[in-house]
């Protein structure tokens, strides 16, 4: 069933998005012709893209500019200085710097270990197989608060309070989405080229790392992008399993910059808006792959 | 590797066990498949059996728990304001938030779905901002919603409607949240175009020619053919909004006062921030885990009944 609609998907396009240059003119021509569909998903998109440039436009403002009525839509004078001040005023780059050392190797982890556990789940024949796979995903279900006060517990008597193992060690345990994303993935692989690496003697790590894991580099990348997005955005894990503020993330400096400097909107937008950055570019970059990403999850059926 | 050596076959299960192991994958498969074995045991199996025994004692982690019975349960829905304002709070972000989000997001797939021009830009604007961090968001909606001169009542007043006190009036707290939620269901379109992009062409234009309009179409093939797409987002969507924490916590969580965490007299109190309170500023760490599993087996009522209740409804091919 997974089977059948895991073939449809191409991570890097796919075939209607492929044809789209030839019929551009023509697009156009149904979207004069029939201009009500068009002109309300511009008017959605511009709702959407309206608080992000709103961001962007205040954070390049003077002080009296922010809650300016009439609207200022465009500074008088573009304030750049706005965003090493507002850099000056929390330690962004240690928190930049303790943001990374967490979400790297949480990229990293993720990426191997739910590799690992997917071809398992796609290429090994044992009983039960497809069994354990609906527990995995059933563990999606479960929330994240019923695990959380033992985990804490556990943490605390292990001496992990205020380290960033919590925040690392368990992405080297495979996580769900990953898991089923990457095993959609390995189960396209010609089961041929599997096969024949075994008969010739490969073991079954070999063909993991040298077949598999080659093979799926794009279904890797957008794993790994995933984790490192999560990661980076967490707010809820460093802000309670951190308490030296030298050890903060981004997320849980910006937090904090936020209670103290509630009136210097510019400054606290451009904080906010270099925090993005990364995950901006990111998502321009491989913008295709992660929404392949994101749609394959929903076609499980 | 693959030679098989013949033994006498042995009673000894066990040995059976062993032998049927090593002559399948079955080696292999537990090798690679441990990572996830030994995380499911240490991040989830463990954690969920005890919590539910902290759940039945009285633990502030400095000293050792205290069986005290089910007196956790009995306090929550007995004597715990608090607890009540937040669960009455979050089943009606829930309630609205979620068919609400779903809604837009059907609207916003279809009109995606049309051959319009720059539809993988569209696309990706609408998808932007779920990936914003929470921190990033809940700032930046405090300033946009702001009562005096932020930009959406500004907006507002230029188009003659009055200025609305978003996020420090009781009765707006709420519906605040819920439009905020809005702008993540990025995803959740996504998914839904995906879904509409495997609808045949072929059931579309049986359908014209036997004469059905637009709205017939959408009634009769499209909402059909992508029930299941619903029914996954529903229950994602479900699970999701009960357990939403950040934004709110963001929104309304006084820096000053640790005790102000839920909005203007609590009206967007939502249960994930009610419950962090509980477990990581009170440190009664019983009580905490009484209150997650309360919110479990209300997550699992609520996502076996969507699952019971689709059989109705959800048409699979």
């Amino acid at each position: 069933m997974a089977q059948t609609s895991s073939k449809r998907i191409d991570f890097t396009a796919t075939p209607r998005e492929r044809a789209t240059p030839s019929r551009g003119q023509s697009r156009w021509l149904e979207a004069l012709r029939q201009p009500l569909p068009f002109l309300a998903v511009v008017v959605f998109a511009i709702i959407f893209a309206l608080p992000v440039y709103w961001m962007l436009v205040t954070s390049l403002k003077s002080l009296d500019e922010v809650f300016a009525d009439p609207l200022v839509w465009w500074p008088r004078q573009l304030i750049w200085g706005n965003y090493p001040d507002a850099l000056q005023q929390f330690p962004f780059w240690r928190y930049l710097a303790n943001t990374l050392t967490i979400a790297l190797p949480v990229a990293f982890g993720t990426t191997i270990s739910s590799a690992f556990v997917a071809y398992a789940f796609s290429r090994l024949r044992w009983r039960g197989r497809d069994a354990v796979f609906y527990l995995i995903l059933g563990t999606l279900m479960i929330p994240n608060w019923v695990t959380l006060v033992p985990l804490y517990i556990l943490f605390s008597r292990m001496g992990w309070l205020d380290t960033y193992k919590p925040l690392i060690v368990p992405a080297f345990f495979g996580d769900p989405f990953s898991i089923f994303l990457l095993r959609q993935f390995f189960l396209r692989q010609p089961q041929e080229l599997v096969d024949a690496a075994r008969i010739d003697g490969a073991s079954h790590l070999r063909v993991f790392l040298q077949i598999m894991l080659p093979l799926s580099r794009p279904a890797l990348v957008v794993v790994a992008l995933f984790a490192f997005i999560n990661s980076w955005n967490d707010f809820f894990n460093p802000l309670i399993y951190l308490s030296t503020p030298e050890k903060y993330t981004l997320q849980v400096g910006l937090f904090n910059f936020f209670g103290l400097h509630v009136v210097n909107w510019p400054g606290l937008m451009a904080a906010a808006a270099v925090i993005l950055a990364p995950i901006a570019i990111i998502f321009a970059i491989a913008q295709r792959a992660f929404i392949e990403g994101i749609s394959f999850t929903g076609l499980r059926g | 590797m693959n030679t098989t050596i013949r033994t006498p076959p042995s009673s000894n299960p066990l040995t059976r066990f062993w032998r049927r192991l090593k002559r399948s994958d079955g080696l292999a498969a537990l090798a690679f498949a441990s990572p996830w074995i030994i995380g499911f045991c240490w991040f989830q199996l463990y954690p969920i059996v005890a919590s539910l025994y902290y759940s039945f004692t009285s633990y502030n982690i400095l000293r050792p728990p205290v069986f005290v019975g089910l007196a956790n349960y009995q306090n929550l829905f007995l004597h715990d304001e608090l607890f009540l304002t937040a669960l009455t709070n979050t089943a009606i972000f829930t309630l609205v938030s979620v068919p609400l989000g779903l809604a837009v997001a059907l609207v916003l797939a279809l009109l995606l779905n049309r051959d319009i021009p720059g539809r993988a830009a569209f696309r990706a604007i609408f998808y932007f901002p779920a990936i914003i961090p929470s921190v990033a968001t809940g700032i930046l909606f405090i300033l946009i919603l702001n009562t005096q001169g932020g930009l959406l009542n500004v907006i507002l007043n230029r188009i003659g409607l009055p200025a609305l006190p978003w996020l420090t009036s009781p009765g707006w707290a709420m519906p605040a949240l819920i439009l905020l939620s809005l702008w993540g269901i990025g995803p959740v379109v996504v998914i839904f175009l995906a879904g509409l992009q495997d609808v045949p062409r072929v059931l579309y234009e049986a359908a014209q020619l036997d004469g059905a309009g637009p709205i017939e179409l959408v009634r009769r093939v499209t909402l059909p053919m992508i029930s299941p797409v619903i029914l996954f987002n529903l229950v994602i969507g479900l699970i999701a909004a009960l357990q939403t924490f950040a934004l709110p916590f963001v929104l309304f969580a006084n820096k000053q006062d640790a005790n102000s965490i839920g909005g203007p007299l609590n009206a967007a109190l939502m249960y994930s921030v009610q419950l962090y309170s509980v477990a990581f500023q009170q440190f009664r760490m019983g009580y905490a885990a009484a209150m997650a599993w309360v919110l479990t087996v209300i997550i699992f009522t609520l996502s076996l009944a969507a699952l019971r209740l689709s059989g109705r409804f959800v048409h699979y091919e």
